[in-house]
């Protein structure tokens, strides 16, 4: 039996019945970047009103700030479908079925995509009603950018499903929490010039931190950097066949361990 | 000790099944085979190995040596290529709760591919009790009524070979004995193989053509209900089981 999209249609039929008959998933997931966005765009324009940094040009810290929320909203939005599987005890029922690893990784893909949306759209409307920010000023740059950030968010997120798979839900905090780590580092905020030297290659590791130094360019000179779009998509290709292999040995060991038969702590 | 079975017929094999976690033995050198069109009741104690089995014939366990196949498919290399063909329940397994009866029997139906799913999903529903309850969310459900919907994914795509962990787990006796009176039906109508671990002495002396003992990860005996009792010289399989848990010996040849 090889890939089947009936298969991974079901899936995420089966997360859309989910949301729909559950008013607080569909709330939590536009909550948190709108509330980010109106704490952070009001800050910007208060900064904007007493200062001239150019931080704050052409809405650096806005799109900064919904970009990372693509990137942290593209992982978690994966991470979350898997762990439904995991509260609801139904893993068992999908691993005995015919959907093959790369099907439930595909629907996880699809729920992401959905889930980023449901979040992301309502934020984004609100940042051009309260703060005149219009994500489409950055241009085709944004669709290059969204498509690289949400993959580097799957390929954490693949990660993250493959250790709670190993050991259960004592990871499970991970899919919250392991994205932090990147915040500081792939300089949302900031130039990689204001790192230190030695953190350097660190961030220039992360695909993330293209993206970002790709987005203060457009912003700030009107200039799409194409190398900076080629680093951070090679960065993205390693990553994901690194996850991708990272998933499968995981599971293979959950599968050793016998932990697929308990899914639970 | 009863033979294994002829490979020829088959549905489920088993040859030399170890299973190693770290320094403990949990499953020692089984093998057995269950044909089509029989029920088989793996039995024994915590930690006799049954759950193992199962989950290396499901293919969710990997085993340390030996080999499982599954009408013909080795389980550790090519398992997706026979999954269609299978199916399993347990209580230890759930339904998503938010998802009404029917979506869950549709997302289902969808994974394995059942043709024509509308109709399917009726007929279980008809066969099941269940129309009633189709568009009530599945977390609503009283135990026994879970157990049905379970059973209704466990048959949504006509398996030829069903594991069953514990089948009518929380039921009354009146649906106990409805549900077993369906796998019968089911069984004898489509030939299939049916593996079933149960701690539920009368339901396995009504369903199962033959018991295996499983004690310390190996076999402890291998006949069917009647033969083990004769053997045992009791009157029950309860008797039988608690012989073989406590290590008491067959009084008879």
């Amino acid at each position: 039996m090889s890939f089947s999209v009936q298969r991974v249609g079901a899936l995420c039929l089966r997360y859309i019945y989910l949301l729909a008959s559950s008013w607080p998933r569909l709330l939590e997931l536009v909550y948190w970047p709108v509330l980010n966005l109106l704490t952070w765009g009001f800050l910007q324009t208060y900064a904007m009103s007493a200062t001239n940094s150019t931080l704050f040009v052409g809405g650096a810290l806005v799109s900064g700030l919904l970009l990372w929320e693509v990137l942290f909203r593209g992982q978690i939005g994966f991470s979350i479908s898997f762990l439904e599987e995991v509260w609801s005890r139904n893993l068992g029922n999908l691993l005995m079925s015919p959907l093959r690893p790369a099907e439930f990784v595909a629907a996880l893909m699809v729920m992401s995509l959905a889930r980023l949306a449901v979040g992301m759209i309502p934020a984004t409307i609100l940042a051009i009603a309260f703060f005149g920010f219009d994500l489409a000023r950055l241009g085709i740059g944004f669709a290059a950018f969204f498509a690289l950030l949400v993959v580097t968010g799957w390929a954490v997120g693949l990660v993250v499903c493959g250790l709670i798979l190993r050991h259960g839900l004592g990871a499970e905090s991970l899919a919250w929490t392991i994205m932090f780590v990147f915040w500081p580092l792939c300089c949302v905020y900031y130039p990689l010039s204001v790192l230190p030297g030695w953190l350097k290659p660190f961030a220039l590791a992360l695909p993330p931190t293209h993206v970002f130094e790709g987005m203060r360019a457009v912003l700030s000179e009107g200039v799409l950097r194409l190398d900076l779009l080629a680093a951070a998509a090679a960065l993205n290709v390693l990553w994901i066949v690194a996850a991708s292999f990272a998933f499968a040995a995981l599971l293979d060991r959950a599968r050793d361990a016998g932990t697929l038969l308990s899914s639970g702590e | 000790m009863c033979s294994v079975m002829s490979s020829v017929t088959a549905a489920i094999e088993v040859e030399n099944l170890v299973k190693d976690y770290g320094p403990v033995r949990a499953v020692a050198g089984l093998s057995f085979a269950v044909a089509g069109g029989s029920t088989t009741a793996l039995l024994g104690g915590n930690g006799a190995g049954k759950s193992t089995t199962i989950g290396m014939i499901m293919g969710l366990v990997l085993p340390t040596s030996g080999t499982v196949r599954v009408l013909g498919t080795d389980m550790v290399r090519r398992r997706h290529d026979v999954l269609h063909r299978m199916n399993f329940e347990s209580p230890y397994v759930d339904m998503p709760h938010r998802l009404t009866v029917r979506q869950n029997l549709q997302v289902f139906g969808m994974l394995y591919g059942v043709p024509d799913l509308s109709a399917r999903i009726a007929t279980l529903a008809a066969d099941l009790d269940l129309t009633a309850l189709l568009d009530r969310p599945s977390g609503k459900l009283s135990a026994g009524q879970k157990t049905r919907v379970a059973l209704a994914k466990a048959l949504i795509n006509e398996p030829e070979v069903m594991l069953l962990d514990e089948p009518t787990a929380s039921l009354d006796p009146d649906t106990a004995d409805w549900i077993r009176g369906h796998l019968e039906r089911y069984r004898d109508r489509r030939g299939a193989a049916i593996l079933l671990a149960s701690h539920n002495m009368g339901e396995v002396e009504r369903l199962c053509d033959r018991v295996i003992m499983l004690k310390q990860g190996r076999i402890e005996d291998d006949a069917s209900p009647a033969e083990l009792i004769r053997r045992y010289g009791r009157s029950s399989l309860e008797e039988v089981f608690l012989d073989v848990a406590r290590g008491r010996r067959e009084t008879a040849a």
